[in-house]
């Protein structure tokens, strides 16, 4: 009899505490939901400004009127994206004027940084010329390696203006290697990373043509 | 009434020890050595540690409460599981909330945000304190203890800043808008900056020389206690301590 109305005891202890949590679980459940409903829009919209924001940086605002985040291609092509450093597709955005194409703007990923991959946005002109190119990740030494951010040098300014004549244009190295580029004091890998991804990134660029804006 | 008076006056003194130990006793950064992943890596500026003081401390005052409140209806085979729950939600409303408000610097404190739920100061509050204590108190309890992990934050970030950067409050905008872009303070045009103290050794150092100040400070006002008593303390066995 008392074994019995232990167990009986044991079972409903158990009931009630698997049925609280459960109820806390759900309440939880329930207030996230809501709270992620309610910041939804908010978070896309903040999301879109700052793309918008890095796209005016590598492709000046004036160059374009149309949205380049509702007009966008997609490089699924597996040489193009070995040379892009990306193991899934890239997405290209789209700038037109007076709907005549006027450049694009992707990403690109230099695998071979001092201490791993560097995340480059680029933009182009249609001519193939750089519009403008920033660092937007990175995990170079500071101090040494991090002079491929805008805020810490203007080293990346330097890629303004420039197109890759052929695959082997020797000016695409830094002038340690014989190219046009500066390197850093103290560090050259993360510069060679950095102009090789780029290099690499024209290379498709030049590839595509004008497939790019079709 | 006298007897008002005297509760009330308990509940004060309760208060005050609260604050006490939440900034400077039973502080959790400099004594508990807790929640150090989190204080360790964002230090590396003052906005930074600024940032995530302040959601650190959002989220130990709403857990403390939330902790406090159901403290009598949850029993002790599942109270560890629901403070987790509540905590995970918690961070994950803040986590939103930041992601949707202050967008930028959500992107710069990135993974610390989430990471606020496995800073032991928070679960150890709720155990220690919240569900052991009245929700008033666990407020109090939450507010401070997250006012003195933020103090630390802070300071560290703000000496790390200085010694590796050669600047204060730099990226303020981030947090406060434009308008604060020129709050950033300069102190030299041409400071080359030490790396060591952006890099993850200067966060160590700079804990190690904030804990050592302290511990100096406590010391001092101990010995000064103790010239003040005279031989009273003298006599006092150091195991007491």
């Amino acid at each position: 009899m008392s074994v019995s109305n232990n167990y009986q005891l044991l079972l409903k202890t158990m009931f009630n505490s698997a049925g609280k949590l459960t109820l806390f679980v759900l309440i939880s459940i329930i207030l996230l939901l809501g709270v992620r409903y309610i910041t939804a829009p908010a978070i896309e919209q903040a999301e879109r400004e700052n793309l918008l924001n890095t796209f005016s940086q590598v492709l000046p605002n004036e160059y374009y009127d149309n949205d380049p985040l509702q007009d966008t291609m997609q490089i699924t092509d597996t040489a193009y994206l070995k040379l892009l450093g990306s193991s899934e597709a890239v997405t290209v955005y789209r700038a037109y004027k007076n709907n005549q194409p006027a450049g694009a703007i992707f990403s690109a990923v230099a695998p071979n940084g001092y201490t791993g991959n560097i995340y480059i946005l680029i933009g182009v002109y249609h001519d193939g010329r750089i519009s403008g190119v920033r660092t937007i990740k990175h995990r170079e030494t500071p101090g040494l390696g991090d002079k491929i951010e805008l805020s810490k040098s203007n080293w990346v300014l330097e890629f303004n203006g420039r197109n890759l004549r052929d695959d082997n244009d020797p000016r695409w190295a830094v002038k340690k290697d014989g190219g046009d580029f500066d390197q850093f004091t103290g560090a050259t890998i993360t510069p060679r990373a950095v102009i090789g991804a780029i290099k690499n990134a024209l290379i498709v660029v030049n590839d595509l043509g004008g497939r790019l804006y079709e | 009434m006298s007897e008002l008076q005297n509760e009330r006056k308990t509940l004060w003194q309760d208060y005050k020890l609260i604050v006490e130990n939440g900034l400077w006793k039973n502080n959790q950064a400099l004594v508990a050595l807790l929640g150090l992943c989190p204080l360790l890596a964002v230090s590396n500026n003052t906005i930074n540690g600024l940032g995530l003081g302040i959601a650190t401390l959002l989220v130990l005052v709403l857990s403390n409460v939330l902790v406090s409140a159901i403290r009598n209806h949850v029993s002790d085979e599942i109270r560890i599981p629901v403070f987790i729950a509540i905590i995970a939600t918690m961070v994950t409303v803040i986590d939103l909330l930041m992601n949707a408000y202050f967008h930028t610097l959500h992107g710069i404190l990135g993974i610390f945000i989430p990471l606020i739920v496995t800073n032991c100061a928070i679960l150890g509050r709720a155990e220690a304190y919240a569900s052991k204590n009245t929700v008033d108190k666990a407020v109090v309890d939450g507010f401070f203890m997250g006012l003195g992990f933020l103090f630390v934050l802070v300071l560290l970030g703000a000496l790390r800043e200085m010694i590796g950067s050669g600047t204060l409050f730099d990226q303020a905008h981030l947090m406060f808008g434009e308008a604060a872009r020129s709050w950033t303070i300069h102190f030299s045009d041409d400071y080359q900056g030490v790396l060591l103290a952006i890099l993850p050794p200067g966060a160590f150092i700079g804990l190690g020389l904030l804990i050592a100040f302290k511990n100096m400070f406590d010391a001092k006002k101990a010995q000064k206690q103790q010239n003040q008593l005279g031989i009273q303390v003298a006599v006092t066995p150091m195991a007491t301590k």
